[in-house]
C-alpha cells in the first residue's frame, strides 16, 4: 500500500467528521450493543446489499416450495395446493431421467477428466519455458477466450464446423470426404461441447497451477538438479506433486458441480436433432418452463440444487481430510 | 538471460516451446478464420471462399458497414452499453459495501451475514423460481431491470474484494476513526482510493459478464428493441431470419459469411479492446511469472 494517500485523506476526514459520539452511548448497554453501535455506519451500508440478497436469493428459495405444489399463476405461490412428491417421483420414472442424468454426468465430467490433463500441461510448459516474452504472450492469447460469451463461440465454431463452409469440413472435403454436420450429428456433438469447453477454458483455469508452481522454492529444483536429476524427472518429482493440491481441490469442487453441464454452452450450440445426447438438467428445466409445466420444472430444478448441495459438502469434508484443505 | 548449459537443456526448451507454439495456433486460428472471414470481399468469397490469408490491401470492410448500416446493430450495441455501464454501476454499489462489512473482523453478526451469502453459493433452486419472482412478481417483463438487478452481486466477487480490504492494514483505519472519522468516511475516504486495482478488476469482471449476458435478455425481453447485442448476434448466427436482421440482398456488397464474421467481430471487439486492463490486472502479484531467479 502507498504510505502517501493518508495524510490527505485524513486531513478531509477530519474536517468532514462529526464528534465522537461514545458519550452518547448508554453506559448499560452491554459489550455487544456497544460493538453494534459503534459499527452503525456499517450496518447501514449493509441495508442495500442484504436487501438485495433476501430479494433475489432467498424469495426464490421460498418460492421454490412450488415443487411440492400444483402451481397455477391465477393462485400464486402460497395460494396453489400441496401435491406432496408427485412432481418428483413423475421426474425420477420419467423415461427421460436416465437421459438426462447421463448427458449431464458426461459433460461435467468429460470437461473435468480430459480438461485437467490439457491444464496441467499447458500449465508446466508455461513454467518450464524460458523465453519471457514468448510465454506472456502464450499466457496473454490463452486467457483470452474465457471472456468470450458463448454466443461468440458460437460464431467461432461455425466458422470452423459449419457444413457449407467451415474450415474443418472445407479440409475433410479437399481430402475427399463428406462434410460432417458437427453441430447437428449426435455422434459428434457431444465432442464439440467437450471439446469447445477445453478450448475456451484451459488457459484460464492454468492460473491455479502455475500459481502453485511458482510457490514451490526454486531450492528443490537446484539439489535435484545437482544430484543429477533431468529436465523430465524434476517435473515428475517436483512440479507434479506440487500442484496436487491444487489438482484435488479443483477436482472436489468439480464433482461437487457434477449436475453443472455448462448451461449457456449448451442452450447456445444444441437443437432438436441432438437432443438424445446433448439435453441436460438444466435445457430440459428451461423447456418445462416454456411448456408452462412450473412444478415439475422447479421439482427437478431443486433435486439438483439438494444434490449440488450435499456433494459440495461432502466434497469439502473430503478436501479437509485428505488435502488439509478447505473449498470455503 | 540463461545458460544454456548442454544440448539436454536446448531439446527440453525446443520440446517445450514448440508445445507452448501449437496451444498458440489452436487458439489463435479460429479467431483468425474469423477475421479473415469477415474481410473476404465477395468476389473472392465467390471464386475461392475464405482464403486463409490476405494482404491487408486485399480486405474489404464492406460486411462491417452493411451490419452498421442496419438499425438494428446500432441500437442492439447502445442496449447492451446501457446494460453493462448500469449493471457494473450497480454491481459495485451492492459489493463494495458488502465487502467492506464483511471484511471489519469486528462488527457484530459477520459470520451469519459471511454464511448466509455463501449458503446461496452453495444452494441454486433453479431458473423457474427466480423467474416467477422476476416475471410475475415483479414484472419485469421488457425491463432492463431484469438483466440488470437479479445477477447483480457475485458471491466470489465479494469474497475477492473482502479478502483485498483484509489486507488493507488495520492501524490506517483505526488512525481515521481516531481522528473521529466513521465506518462511512473510513470507506470513502481512506479505503475506497487505496483499492483502485481490486475495483477496476472487479469492476471490469462484472462489465464482461453483463456484455457476454445473453439469456435472461432472452428469458425476459421480448420487445426487439431492447435486444442487447449477444442476441442479435445469436439471431444473426443461427438466422432463420436472417434477412430480418440485415438487408444482404440489396447491395451485396459481401457475403453472408463475411456479414455474420463481421457481426461476430463487432460484438467481440469491446471485449478485446479492454482485455489488455483486465490481464494487466490479474497476472499482478503471484501470477506475473518469472520470479524465480
Amino acid at each position: 500500500m502507498g504510505q502517501y494517500v493518508h495524510r490527505s485523506t485524513l486531513a478531509t476526514a477530519r474536517v468532514l467528521s462529526a464528534p465522537t459520539r461514545r458519550a452518547l452511548v448508554p453506559e448499560r448497554l452491554g459489550r455487544l450493543a456497544r460493538e453494534m453501535w459503534k459499527h452503525r455506519w456499517l450496518y447501514l451500508l449493509l441495508v442495500p446489499p442484504l436487501t438485495y440478497y433476501v430479494i433475489f436469493r432467498y424469495i426464490p428459495i421460498y418460492n421454490a416450495q412450488i415443487a411440492f405444489k400444483d402451481f397455477r399463476p391465477l393462485l400464486g405461490v402460497e395460494g396453489s395446493a400441496w401435491v406432496g412428491f408427485e412432481h418428483f417421483q413423475t421426474f425420477f420414472h420419467s423415461y427421460y431421467f436416465t437421459d438426462l442424468i447421463v448427458n449431464t454426468v458426461v459433460f461435467s465430467t468429460g470437461k473435468l477428466v480430459l480438461g485437467m490433463p490439457v491444464a496441467i500441461v499447458l500449465a508446466i510448459a508455461i513454467h518450464e519455458s524460458r523465453f519471457m516474452f514468448f510465454r506472456s504472450l502464450v499466457q496473454t492469447v490463452t486467457y483470452l477466450p474465457h471472456f468470450l460469451s458463448w454466443v461468440i463461440m458460437l460464431g467461432l465454431l461455425l466458422g470452423l464446423l459449419s457444413p457449407s463452409s467451415g474450415m474443418i469440413n472445407e479440409g475433410i472435403q479437399a481430402a475427399g470426404g463428406q462434410p460432417i454436420p458437427f453441430l447437428t450429428s449426435p455422434d459428434w456433438f457431444r465432442q464439440v461441447v467437450i471439446s469447445s469447453d477445453i478450448w475456451k477454458d484451459t488457459g484460464w483455469s492454468t492460473i491455479l497451477y502455475l500459481a502453485a508452481l511458482l510457490g514451490i522454492s526454486p531450492d528443490l529444483y537446484e539439489a535435484a538438479a545437482v544430484d543429477g536429476a533431468s529436465r523430465w524427472r524434476r517435473i515428475w518429482h517436483i512440479s507434479l506433486p506440487g500442484i496436487v493440491p491444487v489438482m484435488v481441490l479443483i477436482t472436489l469442487l468439480r464433482l461437487g458441480n457434477i449436475l453443472d453441464a455448462g448451461f449457456n454452452q449448451i442452450f447456445i450450440l444444441y437443437s432438436v436433432p441432438v437432443y438424445s445426447v446433448g439435453d441436460i438438467i438444466d435445457t430440459w428445466v428451461y423447456r418445462s418452463m416454456l411448456d408452462f409445466q412450473f412444478s415439475v420444472g422447479t421439482a427437478v430444478g431443486l433435486f439438483k440444487g439438494v444434490f449440488g448441495l450435499v456433494l459440495i459438502l461432502v466434497a469439502n469434508q473430503v478436501a479437509k481430510r485428505t488435502a488439509n484443505q478447505s473449498l470455503f | 538471460m540463461f545458460r544454456m548449459k548442454d544440448r539436454d537443456e536446448w531439446s527440453f526448451q525446443l520440446v517445450v516451446n514448440g508445445l507452448l507454439l501449437v496451444v498458440l495456433l489452436i487458439i489463435v486460428i479460429p479467431l483468425w478464420r474469423v477475421i479473415m472471414t469477415s474481410v473476404t470481399p465477395l468476389d473472392v468469397y465467390m471464386r475461392v471462399g475464405v482464403p486463409f490469408f490476405q494482404w491487408p490491401g486485399d480486405w474489404s470492410f464492406g460486411a462491417f458497414q452493411q451490419m452498421l448500416s442496419h438499425p438494428d446493430f446500432p441500437r442492439a450495441a447502445l442496449n447492451s452499453v446501457i446494460i453493462t455501464v448500469c449493471g457494473t454501476a450497480v454491481s459495485l454499489t451492492l459489493t463494495v459495501p458488502l465487502a467492506y462489512a464483511l471484511s471489519t473482523r469486528t462488527l457484530p453478526g459477520r459470520t451469519v451475514i459471511t454464511a448466509m451469502i455463501l449458503f446461496t453459493f452453495l444452494f441454486h433452486v433453479g431458473l423457474i423460481p427466480t423467474y416467477l419472482l422476476v416475471a410475475k412478481t415483479l414484472g419485469w417483463i421488457d425491463n432492463m431491470l431484469a438483466i440488470i438487478i437479479p445477477p447483480a452481486v457475485g458471491v466470489t466477487n465479494v469474497l475477492v474484494m473482502r479478502n483485498f480490504f483484509e489486507g488493507i492494514p488495520d492501524e490506517i483505519k483505526e488512525a481515521a476513526r481516531m481522528d473521529g472519522a466513521n465506518d462511512l468516511q473510513v470507506l470513502l475516504q481512506v479505503i475506497l482510493p487505496l483499492s483502485k486495482p481490486i475495483l477496476l478488476t472487479i469492476g471490469l469482471f462484472y462489465a464482461v459478464y453483463y456484455w457476454n449476458e445473453f439469456f435472461t435478455p432472452i428469458l425476459y425481453l421480448n420487445d426487439s428493441d431492447l435486444m442487447p447485442l449477444p442476441v442479435l448476434l445469436r439471431n444473426i448466427l443461427i438466422g432463420q431470419n436472417f434477412s430480418e436482421y440485415v438487408e444482404y440482398d440489396v447491395s451485396r456488397v459481401a457475403s453472408i459469411e463475411s456479414l455474420k464474421a463481421a457481426a461476430v467481430m463487432l460484438t467481440m471487439v469491446p471485449m478485446i479492446a479492454v482485455y489488455p486492463w483486465i490481464q494487466r490486472y490479474f497476472t499482478k502479484g503471484t501470477l506475473v511469472g518469472g520470479v524465480k531467479e
